[in-house]
């Protein structure tokens, strides 16, 4: 039994850093911005369509597969910067000041825009990358093989954007004018805080971590349409559960719901669907503002 | 003179009658066939939806190239199956209703099949059922204007399961690893009720349904590793069939069980070298481009020449399937216009023609049973790397007759499966050799 809880936890820390990649962005992004981006989820399919595209390039041009590491990250950050930077100047800019609803149907339609732009691109017969994957090989834990880059790798990863983005916030100058945007963006303007620059940015760096969420995930899974909409609804599971615009909370959560969901597959497979949403259940029951959100008052 | 007179008046008017009547008869033919087809363009079954829709754009060039059905081109609609069961069914309805289309094709979905078919009957429109695998539409109703021109997923879980009795009769375990949706739950049932008549003492070690689209198996791998299964089932399909198969085969996984993969046809060409030896594949029916029965026939040659041609890959299982509801169509058009005199037929002639109908694709040829089921072979086999192409071929070759592994018309899939015996093992099947 003790083995097999080992594996449990293993395959849990696993799936739950790769989903705590993607959501923190979202979280980050609602924190600040209060903008529930449904579009988030193409940021994590494109972050994987162009992990794969420049792997595949440089397995074509024959280069060393160990560049794909850093080009991970190029590939994350040019998805950020671009379509992320172009979507917040040129889109949400315009509709901060409307009610949520319309925030939530423009991201959507801009996630069906992008969903579609992927298909003509692409196609639609899935892609792989698994090159990174099979250069870290494999090690054993109680007899059982698993991949060096899912539970050594991605979870490494996750905890060091964990701590980044902990010291970016707590540490830096440009982490302090977003925390005060979050506070009271009204009196951060009036101290003469660029609220406009503040908000490009953390779109930039949430729509980054969302497509360095997919880049890393490109050389464990099927890269295809619509791989983005299931990630954006485990998103969000993780951001509500966590209390939307909390990074550690993020990180908490995404681990509950990937040890949950790898628990539920050793000890009642029938749940393991359910999983993500009878935790999120369970803690909005408990706690309505999630497990480290604060109740706020309510303007009218 | 006058009895002439009369004689004369009375062939005028014939004549004129004769003339008139001309293009009234011309008439009757229309300017085209309208074949309204739902397939995915959208969404996860988008892998199986585009190659069926490129097959059709094809075939219909084809036909039309060679002067239509019955001297009247086809013209095509297509709606897409991803977008929803709702927006499904209004354009379906606006196919017919609008745009009067004269035939439909649908669907891949079996759940959209459970939608469509019963309005299909209430719009009274012919509805080839082209891909979708559910048995419980003609086990569950009675039909006039919806038939099947393919298997359903009885024969298809059939041919799996005997293949692996035949090839691997010593196994004592068995794990599942189905999508969790109508599809996989299913053909489970189907698997395990037939394992458990046929070999009852072989134990079930793990039954996982991970979500479909799902991107991770890791937990389920570990399960299969710790379990150890002699023989793992999975029927899922396309993107999570690939990752399933890439996640295991990194692990090794592979070299522990024997896999089972009815649907693995379809992914052969993707899969290239991460589909190790001796995995045992299925094409849900005899659809294969290296068909051993027809691989050398200049038609099939000159299908899947061109098919790859236009879109770099080889026919899958969906794209023959498409040319199965093509060849009905035109097989049921030519025999309605037979037994219309050879004028061309209006649609209730057409869907008369429908019962018993026999017409071939490329693959076996195929009757429509008096259920409206297709009766389909099955070819299964299994993995090899050879030279010839950078993916593995399917070898080791059986193909079983399709009335000898499913239930009879009328009958249900369970309550048949109930009443097997032992004998069902040694159901016949006539076997190949790849490239022989």
């Amino acid at each position: 039994m003790s083995h097999i809880i080992i594996l449990a936890v293993l395959d849990g820390v696993a799936y739950g850093s790769l989903v705590f990649l993607v959501a923190v962005g979202l979280t980050l992004v609602f924190g600040v911005m209060r903008i529930l981006n449904v579009a988030h989820g193409s940021f994590y399919a494109l972050g994987a369509y162009a992990a794969a595209s420049l792997g595949l390039g440089l397995s074509a041009l024959g280069l060393s597969p160990w560049l794909s590491y850093p080009l991970f990250v190029v590939a994350a950050a040019a998805v950020g910067v671009v379509v992320g930077g172009a979507l917040e100047r040129f889109l949400l800019q315009r509709i901060y000041r409307h009610e949520e609803a319309l925030q939530l149907l423009v991201t959507f339609a801009v996630f069906m825009i992008l969903d579609n732009a992927q298909r003509l691109i692409w196609g639609v017969q899935p892609y792989f990358y698994s090159e990174p994957l099979r250069l870290l090989g494999n090690v054993a834990v109680a007899g059982i093989t698993y991949t060096a880059y899912q539970v050594v790798f991605l979870p490494l990863v996750a905890i060091a954007v964990l701590l980044a983005l902990r010291l970016f916030l707590r540490r830096t100058l440009a982490g302090a004018v977003i925390v005060a945007v979050t506070e009271d963006r009204e009196a951060a303007t009036a101290i003469g805080i660029n609220a406009s620059r503040v908000f490009l940015l953390t779109f930039v760096i949430g729509t980054t971590l969302a497509s360095l969420g997919g880049a890393l995930a490109a050389p464990t899974t099927s890269i295809l349409p619509g791989m983005g909409a299931d990630m954006i609804v485990l998103s969000f599971a993780v951001a509500a559960t966590a209390g939307l615009g909390q990074i550690e909370g993020a990180a908490v959560a995404a681990l509950a719901i990937g040890l949950g969901r790898s628990f539920a597959v050793f000890f009642a497979p029938e749940l393991e669907v359910l999983m993500p949403y009878l935790i999120m259940v369970l803690v909005l029951l408990v706690r309505p503002e999630g497990l480290f959100g604060k109740a706020t008052a309510r303007k009218i | 003179m006058k009895h002439g007179g009369k004689l004369a008046a009375l062939a005028a008017g014939l004549g004129l009658s004769l003339i008139l009547s001309a293009p009234a008869m011309a008439q009757q033919k229309p300017a085209e066939i309208k074949v309204g087809i739902t397939t995915f363009t959208s969404g996860a079954a988008s892998v199986f939806g585009v190659p069926g829709k490129q097959a059709a754009e094809m075939l219909a060039e084809r036909i039309n190239k060679k002067g239509g059905i019955q001297g009247v081109p086809l013209k095509l609609y297509f709606i897409d199956e991803g977008a929803g069961a709702e927006t499904l069914t209004a354009e379906y309805r606006r196919l017919v209703e609008s745009e009067k289309v004269d035939v439909t094709m649908a669907a891949i979905s079996s759940g959209n099949c459970v939608n469509l078919t019963p309005l299909a009957e209430d719009l009274k429109v012919l509805n080839l059922m082209w891909d979708c695998g559910t048995q419980r539409i003609f086990e569950e109703g009675e039909h006039r204007y919806n038939y099947r021109t393919q298997a359903n997923a009885t024969p298809e879980m059939m041919a799996a399961l005997l293949y692996l009795l035949k090839t691997k009769p010593d196994f004592k375990t068995i794990a599942v690893v189905n999508q969790d949706y109508a599809w996989g739950r299913d053909s489970w049932q189907l698997f395990s009720a037939a394992l458990k008549k046929l070999k009852p003492d072989v134990q079930v070690v793990a039954e996982l349904f991970p979500k479909l689209g799902a991107p991770d198996f890791s937990a389920e791998i570990s399960r299969l590793l710790a379990a150890r299964p002699d023989v793992i089932l999975s029927t899922s399909w396309g993107g999570d069939l690939d990752t399933l198969v890439r996640q295991a085969n990194q692990r090794g996984l592979f070299r522990m069980s024997t896999f089972v993969l009815p649907l693995a046809e379809s992914s052969l060409q993707r899969l290239a070298g991460e589909l190790p030896d001796g995995v045992i594949v299925g094409a849900r029916g005899d659809h294969y481009f290296l068909h051993p029965e027809y691989k050398d026939d200049a038609d099939f040659k000159s299908f899947v020449e061109e098919f790859k041609q236009r879109t770099g890959a080889y026919p899958i299982y969906p794209a023959f399937h498409m040319a199965q509801a093509f060849a009905a169509l035109e097989a049921a058009y030519d025999k309605a216009a037979a037994a219309n005199g050879g004028a061309f037929p209006d649609k209730e002639k057409v869907v008369d023609a429908m019962d018993g109908l026999k017409f071939r694709g490329y693959g076996r040829p195929i009757t429509i049973r008096p259920d409206n089921q297709g009766l389909e072979a099955q070819l299964i086999g299994v993995t090899r790397t050879t030279g010839d192409h950078p993916f593995p071929i399917i070898d080791d070759m059986m193909i079983f007759d399709a009335e000898a592994i499913m239930a009879p018309s009328g009958g249900k899939s369970l309550e048949w499966i109930e009443g097997l015996g032992a004998g069902f093992i040694e159901t016949p099947a006539k076997e190949y050799k790849h490239g022989k």
